[in-house]
Order: C-alpha cells, then sequence, then structure tokens
C-alpha cells in the first residue's frame, strides 16, 4: 500500500498549507448549517406532543454529547499514532483537541440539566448516562492537567498518549451505561442500524445540527493546531517566511 | 499463595531466562515487603486513615443505626478507595528518589513484569491491611449480616484493581512535585466503574438479590487490568523518567 499521503499528511508544514486552504470554505460551510440546524430546529420544527417546546434543547444536547464521547475517541486515536510512530502532528491534534471536548462534555452536561430541569423535574439525577458523561469530563480535566504537569514535549506527548488510551475504556461503558442499567435516561435518541423513532421534521434539523457541530469542532480544532503548529515550529525557517509574508 | 505456587515451579523450569524473571519478580515483591515492615509507621498510615475516614461519617452525617446500615456498603468502600490513593503516592516516589526507580527501568527483565511486582506489594502491604479491616469496619457501621459476604468478595476483588489502575497515575506522576492533587485527578475517574459494581453487589446482597453478575464483572476488569496495566503502567515509567 502506498503510504506516502500519510507521511506528507503528518508534515506539519504540508499540513499547516492544506488547512490553511480549507479553513475558510469549512468555516462557511459550518456557519451555514448551524445556522440552518438551528432556525430550522428552533423556530421551525413542530413541537413535541409530550415536552412541548422545551424538547427543542435536544438540537444543542444531543450534537454536543455525540461529540463529547467522539472528541474522546478521536484524542485515543490520535495517542496511538503518538505512541506507534512518533508523529508529531498527532501530539498537537491532541493537545487542541482535549480543551474543546471537555468544552463540549460540558455543554452536554449544562444542556441535559436545563433539560431535565422541566422534564424529570430536577437538574440532576446521579443516573448512569449523567454519571458516566460527568466521568468522562473528569478525564478531559485529567489529561489537560497531566500536560501541565510534565515538562518536556516528548514526556508531555506520550504521557498523554498513554492516559487518553487508558481512559478509553470508559467510553463503552458511557456508550452503553443506558442499556445496562435501567434508569431515568432515555434511551439512545438516534441509531444507525434501527429506523429513527423521530418524525422527520424533527430528524431532518437534528441530523443537520449534528453535522453543524462536527464541521464546527473540527473548523476549531483547525485553528488551535495550526497555531499549535506554528508555536512548536517556530524556529524552522517556514514558519519564519510564513509570518513574514503576512 | 502464589508465591508458594511459583516458587515451586522454578527449580522445575530448566530455561533460564524465564528463571532469572521469576526469581526478579519474587525478589522486587521482598524487597518492598522488607521495605513496608521495617517502616510500619507508613504502612499503617492507610489504614489509619481509612478507619479515620469511616468514623467521620457517622459523626458527620448521623449516628443512627437504620440511616448507617443504608450506607455501610458505600462507606467502606469509598473510604477503601481513598486511602488505596493515598498510599500510591508513595509508590513509585521513594524508588525514584534514591535512583533505585533507574535501576528497574535498566533492568534485563521484562518493565511490565517489575511493576507487577511492584503492584503486588503494594496490594500485599495495603490491599490486604484493608481487606481485613473492612468487616470491622462493617460491624461499626450496622452493615446488614447477609452483606457481609459480598463486602468481602466485592474488596478482595477490587482492591487489587484499584491498585493496578491506580499505579498508571502513579507512575504518570512520579516526577510532579506534590503530584497527589494530579494523582487523585488522574486516578479517580478509571475507579468509578469499580466502585460503581462493589457498591451494587452490595445493595443486592442487602436486598437478598443474587450479585454473581456484579462480582464476574470485577472479576473481568480485574483480568484485563492485570493483563493490561502493567504495560501502561511501564510505559508511563518509561516515558516519565526517560523523559
Amino acid at each position: 500500500m502506498n503510504w506516502t499521503f500519510f507521511h506528507k499528511l503528518s508534515s506539519p508544514r504540508w499540513f499547516y498549507e492544506i488547512s490553511g486552504r480549507w479553513l475558510p470554505w469549512m468555516a462557511i460551510l459550518a456557519a451555514l448549517m448551524m445556522a440552518t440546524g438551528l432556525i430550522w430546529g428552533l423556530l421551525f420544527a413542530p413541537p413535541d406532543y409530550l415536552q412541548g417546546n422545551s424538547y427543542r434543547i435536544i438540537f444543542l444536547h444531543v450534537p454536543t454529547s455525540f461529540l463529547a464521547s467522539a472528541v474522546y475517541v478521536m484524542m485515543a486515536m490520535a495517542g496511538a499514532v503518538t505512541l506507534i510512530w512518533r508523529i508529531k502532528l498527532a501530539d498537537m491534534a491532541l493537545k487542541s483537541m482535549a480543551p474543546i471536548g471537555a468544552s463540549f462534555c460540558f455543554l452536554s452536561l449544562a444542556t441535559g440539566a436545563i433539560w431535565g430541569k422541566p422534564t424529570w423535574g430536577t437538574w440532576w439525577v446521579w443516573d448512569a448516562r449523567l454519571t458516566s458523561m460527568l466521568i468522562l469530563l473528569f478525564l478531559y480535566l485529567g489529561v489537560i492537567a497531566l500536560r501541565g504537569a510534565i515538562r518536556g514535549t516528548g514526556a508531555q506527548a506520550r504521557a498523554c498518549a498513554i492516559l487518553t488510551l487508558v481512559g478509553v475504556v470508559n467510553i463503552p461503558i458511557i456508550k452503553y451505561s443506558v442499556e445496562w442499567w435501567n434508569t431515568l435516561h432515555q434511551g439512545a435518541t438516534l441509531t444507525l442500524t434501527e429506523k429513527p423513532s423521530m418524525a422527520p421534521e424533527m430528524l431532518y434539523p437534528l441530523l443537520i445540527s449534528i453535522a453543524a457541530f462536527y464541521l464546527f469542532f473540527l473548523v476549531v480544532m483547525l485553528v488551535r493546531l495550526r497555531t499549535e503548529i506554528l508555536e512548536r515550529e517556530a524556529k524552522t525557517r517556514w514558519v519564519r517566511e510564513a509570518i513574514a509574508s503576512q | 499463595m502464589s508465591m508458594s505456587a511459583t516458587s515451586g515451579k522454578i527449580a522445575s523450569n530448566p530455561s533460564r531466562e524465564s528463571l532469572n524473571g521469576r526469581r526478579a519478580f519474587l525478589f522486587l515483591i521482598r524487597r518492598d515487603l522488607t521495605l513496608a515492615f521495617r517502616t510500619p509507621g507508613q504502612t499503617l498510615n492507610p489504614v489509619a486513615f481509612y478507619l479515620m475516614v469511616a468514623s467521620l461519617f457517622p459523626m458527620g452525617i448521623a449516628p443512627q443505626k437504620e440511616v448507617l446500615s443504608q450506607l455501610a456498603g458505600g462507606i467502606v468502600w469509598i473510604g477503601a478507595l481513598l486511602a488505596v490513593l493515598l498510599s500510591l503516592d508513595s509508590l513509585f516516589k521513594s524508588d525514584h528518589d534514591d535512583g533505585s526507580l533507574e535501576q528497574l527501568l535498566l533492568s534485563p527483565h521484562p518493565l511490565p513484569l517489575l511493576v507487577l511486582a511492584k503492584v503486588v506489594a503494594h496490594w500485599l502491604t495495603t490491599g490486604v491491611a484493608l481487606l481485613l479491616m473492612a468487616p470491622v469496619l462493617g460491624l461499626m457501621l450496622h452493615l446488614p449480616a447477609q452483606a457481609f459476604p459480598a463486602l468481602f468478595l466485592t474488596l478482595l476483588i477490587g482492591t487489587p484493581l484499584m491498585s493496578l489502575t491506580g499505579a498508571i497515575g502513579a507512575a504518570l506522576t512520579v516526577r510532579v512535585q506534590r503530584g497527589g492533587v494530579l494523582l487523585t485527578l488522574l486516578s479517580l475517574p478509571l475507579y468509578i466503574p469499580t466502585l460503581i459494581f462493589g457498591t451494587g453487589a452490595i445493595q443486592n446482597a442487602m436486598a437478598g438479590m443474587p450479585y454473581t453478575g456484579h462480582l464476574l464483572w470485577m472479576g473481568a476488569l480485574l483480568m484485563a487490568g492485570l493483563c493490561l496495566a502493567p504495560l501502561a503502567i511501564a510505559g508511563a515509567l518509561r516515558v516519565v523518567v526517560d523523559g
């Protein structure tokens, strides 16, 4: 198999240049989709027969919850790449993803609490899904704190990669918590294998906002990653030329 | 138990390489146990801590028998968890301070095996003591009689698991000044599944329901931990100490 694309992709300089070309388009697309999904969902989708208008927070809650665990899995993959191939770019990606994932995790908990108050009558319950999401937030904070505590970029990179990989055992627990423990939180809203139980007028804006949040994540991640590349490669000639030409 | 079983095999094993690895494993356990017995005060600190944490709950919440018997399982478990965490901070730190950790890293024996020996020694000095204390605390907290087997069995599986997963955090923070808080932040998320299964089993036993399922889950986690945690600990030590 031809692996040159992989090596090319792992070169910070090449990545910096190509991502600079993609970024504006992705940002525009993310903004458009975010606007479409949220305006459709919040203003035009019909109210739920049971929950009235309060269900509308689903258009924020589901995408942030999706991303909270998806970002952790991506971080674990970046961690594996760091450990196996010692690719610097993977660690830069891991570093720039961690605070974004933590924010999504926090937002997911916050929107869940706001949704929980009118529907369950309480801000918080010690339910399996909620608790495991809180653990995920602790995992993110641990990865961020560990990087701050260790000196030396190489040691930071590999230590964070190990911790992220160890923490990934919690992801399946979060994923299946709703099925294993029968508790207050409802089952998964969307599954790939089954026919959606939602009305299409609600489902389409939800799918659009999920895609929009993924794009938004990519945009924010790329911005952070590009800054990180510039910072770590500050001594190279191409960075000085790139900055001088701006 | 495991020591006599493995030393029986040493005599019959012709392979010099594995013989050395096994002897290094046993010597390291014996060294850590000797060190622990020479400083009994330090070794018993986590046990005293355990007793104190558990006795704070009746004073802080309610001394009534009905309330306490409901909470007892959880209190004993959380106390054990915090005591293990407290003792883990020094697992690799004293070895790092006197340079013997570097000798371990340099030794020709597989590092995962050596760190497993350190974890086993840690469990023998801390986990077993906590395990033996747990029924006493259960009595003090009025744990219902039918829950005692569950309490003992869950802690029997749970304490080695806590030593294994916590050692990953201890290895990652070995060179961090005042890394205790960071160790807590790294290790507690990994302890939570164990805590849920452990206290779940005790709740079931109190309600007179079977709890084998919980024990099997914990056993599965312990097996996974025994296989994977030494690799992670060894990797973390290599990264953090070598830089």
